[in-house]
């Protein structure tokens, strides 16, 4: 763990895309681990660059969606033949081929939600506060600019050598972010 | 016009930019700023408030139709024996199928990997969201007493039943709750990177406020990024079996009956198809005089119109299969009550409804083999209502002819919609419209963040996404 340095991070600007990817695959070779990297739209092999590979989401999904359907099948299966076994259309209680609409609903219902909320979640937001946006570029994320994070957290990290580094990689800027 | 002989002119040459699907010289600022100044700073256009105040003028008509209905009730409707699914049910599969465009747009063509649908996809999710909340509506005031709608519900009660999941009415509402729930999560989700733009972008304090809000501390963090992408794709693959499945479970409200000219197994296809013929409709119809008003002509190209086009009418001659499958059947069976339920729609006394649905859904839509109409803005917008129309008189001729005359004579009768009827309707697009107005005014119109993702690949390639051929060589 490297001394309090009394900021967050040291924040660069660029311009392209291809520019911050390129940067985060030299900061990661570097062996800054603790960073993160902000655009205005997904863009391709930045995460990767940064060291992240996988999402458990999918697995999340799945779970939601059998959720679902297994809640669905069983409310269906003690309302009809427990609960309340009303024969209709002379049917049998467990008519099982008349379940299918209601389960495959309930399936995609939970299965959604569990993507989005999941989503939400994994990613830590909703965020009240985040000491990104204490730089007034920042707001430039959201429209035009890319950025490249280096927390103070990181080991490696020092307040000079890491500005140095960042302005050798050919970044428009290097900010300080406040905690 | 004018406008469109150029184009045809233009249309001779190697590359047209106006079929790209972003028009060249964009960057990722011009696109930010362009899309949220309709949000931010543009001044409200006189036309707005013009179409608002029509359109809040047919909601009122709405709601005092829906006061007047629950202080009486549903007999200030036409609907009674033997038709007793009159306008309700009408405008019900009406709406709903619009809204399939919107969920076919954003869901099914992100997996086809068509890159166009970018600039149209908000819009047209929010069009299927509007479009599920007027549909919704009539079921519940069809019901008589809408305050104990939950009762559709399955929850434990003290009257110690369950909903019967061996109709089709009770598939219908997890149906329906599903689809205006998953619709609502697709189209929040897709908001959340513009609603941090505008939150970014805004100057007043109450707006940065409201949108940060909304966007929930977005950063446009790659991490982030990474998981919303996987959780879009997901969504992506979840709504596109559920849109399916919720036009299948509306068209089996008739098709599991045993009334003529319902009880047919290709009723699924068919009602699936119809929903996403009359949502493309309904996209042109609103597409066209928004990128007119507010100037979005570089975003929503003649490329999209054109696209837009095709669908319609591969699914319009779906739908026309559908239609001569119907009267195929009907004599095939040699069953007496299914051919004369289609003597009676050629003949009967609503005939003339069935021809002009013909006219419209079978007839009209193929000027659209035509790439000059594809492209002529006006003939396209016009072709559209038509649509819309059409696909309104198929659900009237399937509801009404049907149920007016079925097994016995003595038991036939006529369906007249009364004054309420139309009220309920138009104002069910007074609804739709009021949300539609709002909705422009207070969040990006077209989905910022996707826009940006295609300024390196219209730089790259002017034909953007699948350019063909010969376009490419010319492209800058």
């Amino acid at each position: 763990m490297a001394e309090p340095t009394g900021i967050y991070g040291l924040l660069a600007e660029f311009d392209a895309p291809e520019k911050v990817v390129a940067a985060a695959q030299r900061a990661y070779a570097e062996g800054y681990r603790r960073m993160d990297a902000y655009t205005p739209f997904p863009v391709e092999g930045l995460a990767e660059a940064l060291g992240f590979h996988r999402t458990r989401l999918p697995v999340l999904v799945l779970l939601g969606g059998l959720f679902g359907g297994a809640l669905g099948y069983a409310l269906l299966y003690y309302a009809e033949v427990i609960d309340y076994p009303l024969i209709v259309g002379g049917k049998p209680f467990h008519s099982w081929p008349a379940f299918i609409p209601i389960v495959f609903e309930t399936t995609i219902f939970f299965a959604a939600l569990s993507a989005v909320l999941g989503m939400l979640a994994l990613n830590g937001l909703p965020m009240p506060y985040h000491p990104v946006f204490n730089v007034p570029r920042f707001a430039l994320a959201s429209r035009d600019r890319f950025f490249l994070l280096i927390e103070a957290r990181d080991p490696k990290f020092d307040r000079e050598a890491t500005r140095r580094f960042l302005e050798a990689l050919g970044a428009d800027g290097v900010w300080e972010v406040e905690p | 016009m004018n406008e469109s002989k150029t184009r045809a002119v233009e249309m001779t040459t190697p590359f047209d930019p106006q079929m790209a699907i972003l028009a060249p010289g964009h960057t990722y600022a011009s696109i930010t700023d362009k899309i949220s100044a309709i949000v931010l700073t543009r001044r409200t256009p006189r036309g707005w408030f013009l179409g608002f105040t029509i359109a809040f003028l047919l909601l009122m008509l709405l709601l005092f139709t829906a006061a007047y209905l629950l202080a009486t009730g549903v007999g200030i409707w036409g609907v009674t024996v033997p038709v007793g699914w009159g306008f309700d049910i009408i405008n019900f599969v009406w709406w709903i199928g619009i809204g399939h465009a919107g969920t076919l747009i954003s869901a099914i063509l992100l997996l086809l990997r068509q890159r166009w649908r970018t600039s149209i996809n908000r819009f047209a999710e929010a069009m299927t969201l509007f479009a599920v909340a007027c549909a919704g509506l009539y079921p519940l005031l069809h019901m008589g007493r809408p305050w104990l709608f939950y009762w559709l519900l399955p929850y434990p009660n003290t009257m110690g039943t369950w909903p019967q999941p061996r109709s089709p009415l009770v598939w219908d509402v997890f149906a329906i709750t599903t689809y205006a729930t998953v619709s609502f999560l697709f189209w929040f989700i897709g908001l959340i990177p513009d609603l941090a733009t505008l939150r970014d972008r805004a100057r007043r304090r109450f707006w940065r406020i409201l949108y940060g809000f909304l966007a929930m501390g977005w950063r446009g963090s790659a991490r982030h990024w990474a998981r919303y992408e996987m959780a879009y794709l997901l969504l992506a693959g979840l709504a596109t079996p559920l849109v399916v499945s919720v036009h299948t479970v509306v068209s089996f409200d008739f098709a599991i009956s045993i009334i003529p000219g319902w009880h047919a197994t290709i009723f699924p296809p068919y009602f699936v198809a119809g929903a996403i013929y009359s949502g493309f409709a309904m996209v042109i119809t609103l597409a066209i005089p928004l990128r007119k008003f507010y100037e979005l002509e570089d975003f929503i190209t003649l490329r999209h119109l054109d696209n837009m086009a095709k669908i319609m009418l591969a699914t319009g001659l779906i739908v026309g299969y559908g239609y001569l499958m119907e009267a195929f059947m009907a004599w095939y069976s040699g069953n007496p009550y299914e051919r004369y339920m289609l003597l009676n729609r050629l003949r009967g006394p609503y005939a003339p409804a069935y021809w002009a649905l013909l006219v419209c859904n079978v007839g009209v839509v193929q000027a659209l083999w035509s790439a000059r109409v594809r492209r002529n803005v006006w003939a396209l917008f016009a072709i559209a209502l038509v649509v819309n129309v059409g696909m309104w008189l198929e659900r009237f001729v399937i509801v009404v002819t049907s149920l007016h005359r079925d097994f016995l004579p003595s038991a036939w009768g006529m369906y007249r919609p009364t004054i309420f009827d139309w009220t309920m309707f138009l104002g069910s697009i007074g609804l739709f419209l009021t949300l539609m107005f709002l909705f422009i005014r207070l969040l990006p119109v077209i989905s910022i963040f996707e826009m940006r993702a295609l300024v390196p690949a219209v730089a790259s390639s002017s034909g953007g996404g699948t350019a063909r051929p010969a376009e490419a060589p010319t492209a800058s």
